[in-house]
């Protein structure tokens, strides 16, 4: 085994063991700090594939600003332990089809794909930062705006849904 | 062994490295907050520490002692894996992101196990220098915030809200007010954001010239980021007891401080590098007498040492102060020997100095500004620090547009 190859694996194990115990803890905070624990096991696996500049802004964006806000909330709310109810039949049924689903499809993209993930990993096929910025602001200039959009609009309707009426 | 060696040689020395700067680091981290009590202490008229040592220059090791050996009760009602955790986490981060800085620009004059040996952890060419810094940092509330919630106790939560809050507010802030820099510099890499600011004429090449509003908003933001006063509202005494530290002790309260003093060394370590020219001399390059300051600076302090210590009567005076003057005076004799070494410590002297002259920034602040109040805080970072940022990002954007990057 080489060292990318053992680092890969203590990655993906740390990243499927905190999406695990994100789920079946029963504190809000541990469930966010497992989602943090992800979201850094995510960015050593983007960084292993050659990919800085994003693995950076995973932390930043993910592990930083977006994980900083839920613990927050959860702090600010002060929420307690989970109250566990009765599995329902009605999620669970469709929600276990669904999920068989989605991974079988996720098998047979990755069984048809004649791409190596070794591609993305030679020395001179790094993706720099230059290029990734020429890609948003050139040629999917419109598509990015387009969400910026979106994002502006989402954090106006937060505000406007926060706002206290005028007595 | 010896074929061993060779073949993990990079593993080796890193490891080597990171112990020797560790080391390094958890010292001069000691010695601050003796050189915080000092001037504090001058600032109001007062001594400060001097009863354990010549000028109570053994009062770190005192405090260090006193801090292993009290006793640590873990309080009744904490979430006990987060409040381990979070003293770990604080201390672990604000370590790490040390070691992202280069301190000097050329590699050791010899080889060791076949390598070359740069100043610093990364080698130079690692891309992401400034960013992986910011990702640490953004991890960094963490500590503060998961201290506050896990102590079970409503001062410690209202320290963890605040930081967390205060955190992410200049957060923005502080990587907004970077971009200037990077736009002009046209890297994330440390090292060639140094490079870029050589210049014929010395200081008129660094960064704080052309981006002196980033520079405000880049140490406001940063000071905040790291609890100091005029922005420690997480700990503020009067209000919050000692806020999101105050159920812990001994050891773990220890390194609660010891991650605030790293966090200051790094703070302080950008703020050289990003805008004062990180090792380059304030001097044009053809002034090759300054490169005898570092010798001019250290006979005189070593002699100092000598006739200081000559008035304590206990074994500093007989024996130790004079030693380590002597050795400061043989070391600046020997500089004058071989003028050569001049030429390796440039780099580290000039980017230490630019340290040292931060973190006193950085305690003079503290001896000398009040605490803003909460909503001040807020106000100040969203209102005011966040604009002007991105005024500063818009401005140099036009600038380098209209006249090109300005070398």
């Amino acid at each position: 085994m080489t060292a990318p190859l053992i680092i890969f694996f203590v990655l993906a194990a740390l990243a499927v063991g905190g999406a695990l115990s994100l789920i079946f803890q029963r504190h809000p905070i541990h469930s966010a700090l497992s989602l943090i624990v992800v979201m850094v096991a995510l960015a050593g696996l983007y960084l292993l594939l050659g990919a800085e500049f994003v693995a950076a802004v995973q932390i930043i964006v993910y592990g930083g600003a977006i994980m900083v806000l839920f613990v927050f909330v959860i702090m600010l709310l002060n929420a307690g332990i989970e109250e566990h109810t009765n599995f329902s039949k009605l999620a669970g049924f469709p929600g276990l089809l669904l999920a068989f689903a989605l991974t079988g499809f996720i098998a047979a993209t990755i069984a048809r794909s004649t791409d190596t993930v070794q591609a993305a990993s030679q020395p001179g096929n790094m993706a720099s930062t230059r290029d990734l910025s020429t890609m948003i602001f050139k040629d999917f200039v419109y598509p990015f705006e387009l969400t910026s959009f979106l994002i502006l609009v989402a954090v106006l309707g937060a505000i406007v849904l926060a706002q206290r009426e005028k007595a | 062994m010896n074929a061993f060696l060779y073949a993990n040689a990079w593993l080796i020395i890193t490891v080597v490295k990171v112990a020797l700067l560790l080391f390094i680091v958890l010292t001069v981290n000691a010695y601050l907050t003796w050189f915080e009590r000092k001037v504090v202490a001058h600032i109001q008229s007062r001594w400060g520490p001097h009863r354990v040592g010549p000028h109570g220059l053994l009062q770190p090791m005192a405090d260090g002692l006193k801090f292993l050996f009290k006793e640590d009760p873990t309080p009744a009602g904490v979430d006990r894996f987060v409040y381990f955790l979070a003293p770990l986490l604080a201390l672990a981060l604000a370590l790490t992101s040390i070691a992202i800085i280069p301190f000097g620009p050329d590699p050791l004059p010899w080889k060791i196990l076949g390598q070359t040996i740069y100043l610093g952890i990364l080698p130079p060419h690692v891309n992401i220098g400034i960013l992986a810094l910011f990702a640490i940092t953004a991890l960094g509330v963490y500590g503060v915030a998961l201290a506050g919630w896990s102590s079970n106790s409503k001062y410690p939560l209202l320290g963890g809200l605040r930081s967390s809050a205060q955190m992410i507010s200049y957060e923005l802030a502080l990587t907004l007010s970077v971009v200037g820099v990077l736009l002009i510099a046209g890297s994330f890499n440390l090292t060639e954001i140094i490079n870029d600011q050589t210049s014929r004429y010395g200081i008129l090449g660094w960064n704080i010239f052309p981006q002196f509003l980033g520079f405000l908003c880049f140490f406001i933001a940063a000071v905040a980021e790291t609890n100091r006063v005029p922005f420690d509202l997480p700990e503020a005494e009067s209000e919050l007891v000692a806020g999101f530290h105050t159920e812990y002790a001994s050891f773990k309260f220890a390194m609660f401080f010891i991650a605030e003093y790293t966090s200051m060394i790094t703070v302080s370590c950008l703020c050289a590098i990003l805008f004062f020219g990180g090792w380059l001399s304030p001097f044009p390059a053809t002034w090759t007498w300054t490169y005898y300051l570092p010798t001019v600076l250290l006979l005189p302090a070593g002699l100092w040492v000598i006739w200081d210590g000559l008035h304590y009567e206990t074994i500093f005076g007989k024996l130790i102060l004079p030693g380590i003057g002597a050795v400061m005076c043989i070391l600046a004799i020997a500089l004058v020997i071989f003028p050569g070494v001049n030429n390796y410590i440039q780099a580290p002297f000039w980017l230490l100095s630019k340290i040292f002259v931060f973190l006193f920034v950085y305690v003079w602040m503290r001896g000398t500004l009040p605490r803003l109040r909460y909503d001040q805080l807020m106000a100040f970072g969203w209102k005011m620090l966040l604009p002007v940022s991105i005024a500063n990002v818009v401005i140099t954007s036009f600038a380098i547009l209209r006249w090109g990057a300005i070398k």
